[in-house]
């Protein structure tokens, strides 16, 4: 135990252990987080798409990409009826309201979409609703009217009416500036638009509530996905899904490897043949297309992947290594001592052989780390993730069938990319002085 | 019969950098060395017989801290040679040295004969077939077959290897040579007849011998002189006859009492304690706290005071009164 | 022979034989490393025996046949009356906590990950004792029994942080902790310093003493041998040579190899200067392809061709309670 503290102890005398643990500190930290933060199923709920997002732009892209670009692209604007007042007509058998939606933009770009989100409350006799936009200079436009039964969805960016009416897509058309000189350019009318809800309510007691939706062409620090999906969930999420592959991944392989090889070492004969056949047949099966086939033909569970990945990992090159480095330790007095004073087999490779190794795997088993999440990674940008888990993989697959790039959509590509790189630096990083110091040969190099 | 000294130590110090302080293996030893003397080095383990051997022949690690004193072969300090004078002129050619365990260190791939003879042939400039005829020859003088010359190293066994490392070291006929436990690995037979060469050598040769060794029974077989060492310094030096029947030192007579003799009827005695750790030895004398005579004075340095002729003592027992 | 019969006999090899199978390339077989080639003897319980002879003569490989470590190709180890080989797994553990094994190199012989603590408890663990407290208490005692005092301030060391004599205590003392009836310690004391050698040897000698252990000490240095063993038995290339009680021995070695052997040590004698042992020469045999009749007559001043060199001499009796296999006693 003590020989481990030193060697922390020693690592602090190397600047890039320190950041690589800092980095991989920020993952962990970042896990915990977002392991509390979203659990677990509400994380699978929200990934799944739907009704969550639907006051979510499409495709945005974060807000600070376009601030650092010095843009000023809107971003989502809400503006519910409950933080407006509303004026209120009596008439016999009924109410009118008129219910002013307004909101203030400012953006030189127009926003991506414009929905209305109405509910009906408390009346069986549903309400007819007129829609009038206003705009900052005036003038006013009557987008349509209808009767509103239930809870329903005015999507003001599709009525194909409008567009023709506008000949403009109606966000556009209702927002800008009439006045801009070239029809096919239009510019947007900065002040505040109204959207004004005439609701004639055949009812005393019901009330009806709406959101206006201004869709923003930015949000978040993340952005979002062709599903309006906030990314920020899968890049979250991604972490503790990627750090529990690559270290259950990690350690199943190492562990169950070194113990194997302990195995073969110690008993030799027919066991330690088998041991090096399997390892020999199994280093020249590619383990990608193993898993492409197992994920194309059976599932593409994560934990099963993970059992396949791990499954072939041990029978890996590695067995070759520890049993270099075991059998010396077979030899050495002490383990003789240990069988002349009644240790069994069992006790003799868990207890005497494999703890004499392990502080020489710790560094590898840090740098594999990474290996597995990117592995994880490529296969999920295959298609072959896990099919409801957000992952970082999955993020990139989504961006690629999307032709992310081909569209412009930077940020859906980089933003998982960089995240796999921090992890593989970090481990990396760590792994690479966690070698000086648990095999101080290296530190003269 | 008075002879001027061939070797010359006068304060020598030797001192590694460590990771936790400061190890002074060597620590101030003086002694001189007459042409055809041996000189029998003895000490526990890790006293510092190896870092004195490594300091007289400046083959000095890395983390060397200091490294001083004067040491003269006939009238040159080669302690202040340049470097590249003191390997050129000194090393092989006037000093040469068997490292401990240097029969295990030779070249696995080279034929035996010529890692004997590559001394001459890089030292002296010497063609291969003369450098191979002196090496044939030696191997003749330290008892291997001359068959044996183009064997590899693991043809041979531990004895074999042994003399061949010794022949290595006498082929530039050196005036002085250092055996760093020549003979510890080794089976009492073998390690007889390997002295026994030893012997032989320092008769027909006049060659002298600075001989490492912790075991005391083997240093009598060759010793003109004792230099006892303890906690990097020499505490006794003395002729070979005072030293194996009167020593003077408290820690030389434990020693001497400590050795299993086989004609012995009372058992050997042990040394009780530890050698103190160099890197923060005691400020007096360093045998002090396991010394059975120990007395007010011993918390100060003792001097190395002369009890006889060429005979020197660390120890306040024979010092003159305060 | 007439021995102590109220004394009884603890442990003993019967014409046994240990060889190893020589390969060639992996798996050719070459023939074989006679290391252990028809040894007899008997221990008696609470005697202190050496078995002493040069590197290579199959003292090791004789002692792990003793401890089980090797099976034997041939003769057997009979351990109070019962035969090792026939031992199932339950016997065969129950005999390695009744025979205790001190090696060469302490150091090597001791796992560097454990702390002194740990390495003592292990073969209490092994052999079932379940309770903490009992395995502390029994720990100490042995940490104590082998003089590393304060016990509680070498439990939580490792084996680096000690000094060889220090190490070679420990080892001594997980010899001890289980109890055992005998020792088997193999060159105990050849890889520490000179200064402690004597230390160890009279600590071994003073446990095996108050506890009535028997003590098979296994050695290449004879001149230790005469005040910590009682009987001495000679190997040479795989056989026993030579065996009688420790001064008769050396007072008058009889087989002309132990003869050599004595001539060869030197006491600390300023006049050992002055003259040349009278070694033999030539080098001990191949153990894989040994010479015939006595294996020894290569190298001895006084072989008889015709005989030493085509027949095996037997055990003679030249002096009382004295065996030597040379036919120079015939
Ligand atoms: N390169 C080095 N750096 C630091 N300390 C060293 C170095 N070489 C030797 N020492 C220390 O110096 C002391 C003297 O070492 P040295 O090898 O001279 O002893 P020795 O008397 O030859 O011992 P041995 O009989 O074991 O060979 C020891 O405490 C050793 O640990
Ligand atoms: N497991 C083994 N397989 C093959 N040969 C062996 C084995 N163990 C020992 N030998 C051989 O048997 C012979 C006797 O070896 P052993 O170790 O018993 O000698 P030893 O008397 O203990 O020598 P030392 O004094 O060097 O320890 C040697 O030639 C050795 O190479
Ligand atoms: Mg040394
Ligand atoms: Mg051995």
């Amino acid at each position: 135990m003590r020989r481990w503290l030193e060697g922390l102890k020693q690592l602090r005398r190397y600047p890039s252990a320190v950041l690589g643990m800092l980095l991989i500190l920020f993952l962990v930290g970042l896990s915990v987080y977002t392991v509390v933060a979203i659990p677990y199923s509400q994380a699978l709920d929200l990934w799944r798409g739907g009704d969550h997002w639907r006051m979510h732009p499409v495709n945005a892209s974060p807000v600070w990409a376009d601030r650092l670009r010095g843009g000023d692209l809107p971003e989502t604007q809400i503006i519910s009826s409950d933080e407006v007042t509303a004026r209120v007509q009596e008439f016999p058998g009924g109410r009118r309201l008129q219910i002013p939606l307004g909101f203030d933009y400012q953006s030189s770009a127009f926003p991506s979409e414009l929905n209305l989100f109405l509910r009906v409350h408390d009346t069986e006799r549903p309400p007819f609703v007129r829609f009038i936009w206003q705009a900052p200079d005036g003038s006013e436009q009557v987008i349509g009217g209808r009767r509103v039964a239930r809870d329903e969805r005015v999507s003001i960016s599709q009525d194909w009416g409008l567009e023709r009416r506008l000949g403009h897509v109606p966000h556009v058309g209702l927002m800008m500036d009439p006045g801009s000189g070239n029809p096919s350019q239009p510019e947007v009318l900065t002040g505040i638009h109204t959207m004004l809800l005439d609701v004639v309510m055949f009812d005393e007691a019901g009330s009806v509530s709406a959101d206006l939706v201004v869709y923003g062409r930015v949000h978040g620090i993340a952005g979002t996905d062709h599903q309006r999906r906030d990314l920020m969930v899968a890049l979250m999420w991604g972490t503790p899904v990627a750090l529990a592959f690559g270290l259950i991944a990690a350690v199943g392989t190492t562990v169950t490897t070194l113990v194997i090889a302990a195995m073969g070492v110690w008993f030799r004969g027919w066991v330690d043949a088998t041991i090096q056949r399997l390892t020999e047949v199994n280093m020249i099966l590619p383990m990608l297309p193993i898993l492409v086939m197992v994920g194309t033909l059976y599932s593409t569970s994560i934990w099963l992947m993970l059992g396949v990945v791990v499954a072939l990992g041990i029978f890996s090159a590695g067995i070759k290594m520890y049993r270099a480095m075991l059998l010396p330790i077979r030899e050495a007095p002490y383990i003789e001592a240990a069988k002349a004073y009644g240790a069994g087999d069992a006790r003799i490779i868990l207890r005497y052989m494999v703890p004499r190794v392990l502080p020489v795997l710790i560094p590898t088993f840090v740098t594999l780390i990474p290996t597995f999440v990117f592995l994880e990674a490529s296969l999920a940008v295959l298609g072959l993730g896990d099919p409801v888990l957000p992952t970082w993989g999955k993020v990139l697959n989504d961006a690629q069938e999307q032709s992310a790039l081909y569209n412009g959509f930077y940020y859906w590509v980089v933003s998982p990319a960089a995240l796999l790189m921090l992890t593989g630096l970090g481990f990396a990083m760590l792994g690479f002085a966690l070698d000086r110091v648990f095999n101080p040969r290296l530190r003269s190099l | 019969m008075t002879q001027p000294a061939l070797l010359r130590v006068e304060n020598l110090r030797l001192a590694y950098r460590t990771g936790r302080g400061v190890v002074r293996a060597v620590d101030g030893v003086d002694f001189d060395l007459r042409r055809g003397e041996a000189l029998v080095l003895l000490g526990e383990s890790g006293c510092g017989k190896s870092s004195l051997a490594k300091a007289l022949l400046r083959l000095l690690p890395r983390n060397v801290q200091a490294h001083e004193g004067r040491v003269w072969l006939d009238d040159t300090d080669i302690l202040a040679l340049p470097e590249e004078r003191f390997r050129r002129d000194v090393q092989w050619l006037r000093i040469s040295m068997v490292m401990q365990a240097a029969m295990n260190a030779l070249n696995p791939v080279v034929r035996v004969g010529e890692q004997v003879a590559e001394p001459l042939m890089v030292h002296r400039g010497w063609s291969r077939a003369k450098a191979m005829e002196r090496a044939a020859e030696v191997f003749a003088l330290v008892g291997v077959s001359t068959d044996f010359l183009g064997r590899y190293p693991f043809e041979l066994s531990g004895g074999m290897r042994q003399r061949v490392v010794l022949a290595m070291s006498l082929v530039t006929e050196p005036d002085l040579v250092i055996l760093d436990e020549p003979t510890s690995a080794l089976d009492v037979l073998t390690q007889a007849g390997i002295m026994n060469v030893l012997k032989r050598i320092k008769r027909e040769l006049n060659t002298s011998f600075i001989l490492i060794t912790h075991d005391v029974s083997t240093s009598s077989e060759i010793a003109d002189r004792v230099a006892l060492m303890y906690a990097g310094q020499i505490v006794e030096l003395a002729d070979a006859r005072h030293f194996f029947t009167e020593p003077a030192h408290p820690y030389s007579q434990m020693l001497m009492a400590s050795v299993p003799r086989l004609h012995q009827p009372d058992p050997p005695q042990h040394i009780p304690g530890q050698p103190p750790d160099l890197l923060d030895p005691p400020a007096g004398c360093r045998y002090a706290p396991r010394c059975p005579k120990r007395f007010g004075r011993c918390d100060e340095m003792p001097d190395s005071i002369t009890v006889g002729e060429r005979h020197h003592v660390r120890c306040w027992l024979h010092g003159a009164g305060p | 022979m007439n021995r102590d019969t109220t004394a009884e006999t603890l442990l003993e090899a019967r014409d046994l034989h240990t060889w190893f199978e020589l390969r060639q390339w992996g798996f050719l077989r070459a023939g074989h490393v006679r290391a252990v080639d028809g040894v007899n003897f008997a221990l008696r319980r609470g005697e202190a025996v050496a078995f002493v002879g040069e590197s290579g003569c199959g003292k090791s490989s004789l002692a792990r046949t003793l401890l089980g470590l090797h099976r034997p190709t041939r003769g057997e180890v009979v351990f109070e009356g019962g035969h090792l080989e026939a031992l199932d797994k339950r016997g065969l553990k129950t005999y390695r906590a009744r025979v205790g094994y001190v090696q060469q190199d302490p150091y090597g012989a001791l796992p560097p990950f454990m702390d002194v603590g740990r390495i003592l408890s292990e073969p209490l663990i092994i052999h079932g004792v379940r309770d903490r407290e009992t395995r502390q208490a029994r720990v100490r005692a042995a940490l104590e029994e082998v003089r590393l005092t304060p016990a509680e301030s070498y439990l939580s060391k490792f084996p680096h942080q000690l000094s060889g004599g220090q190490q070679q205590r420990v080892v001594i003392a997980r010899a001890l902790v289980l109890e055992p009836s005998m020792i088997i310690a193999d060159e105990p004391v050849s890889m520490l310093d000179a200064s402690v050698r004597v230390e160890i040897l009279r600590l071994l000698r003073n446990i095996q003493v108050e506890r009535g252990l028997t003590l098979a000490f296994i050695t290449h240095d004879l001149s230790t041998v005469r005040h910590f063993a009682e009987r001495i038995f000679v190997m040479y290339g795989g056989r026993i040579v030579e065996q009688a009680e420790v001064n008769e021995l050396l007072d008058h070695p009889q087989h002309p190899y132990t003869q050599a052997l004595l001539a060869a040590i030197p006491d600390p004698d300023p006049d050992n200067a002055d003259r040349e042992h009278a070694v033999p020469g030539g080098e001990p045999p191949s153990l894989a392809n040994p010479p015939p009749g006595c294996r020894f007559h290569p190298r001895c001043p006084e072989a008889m061709a015709g005989l030493c060199d085509r027949d095996e001499p037997p055990d003679f009796e030249p002096r009382p309670v004295h065996l030597s296999a040379c036919w120079l006693h015939r």
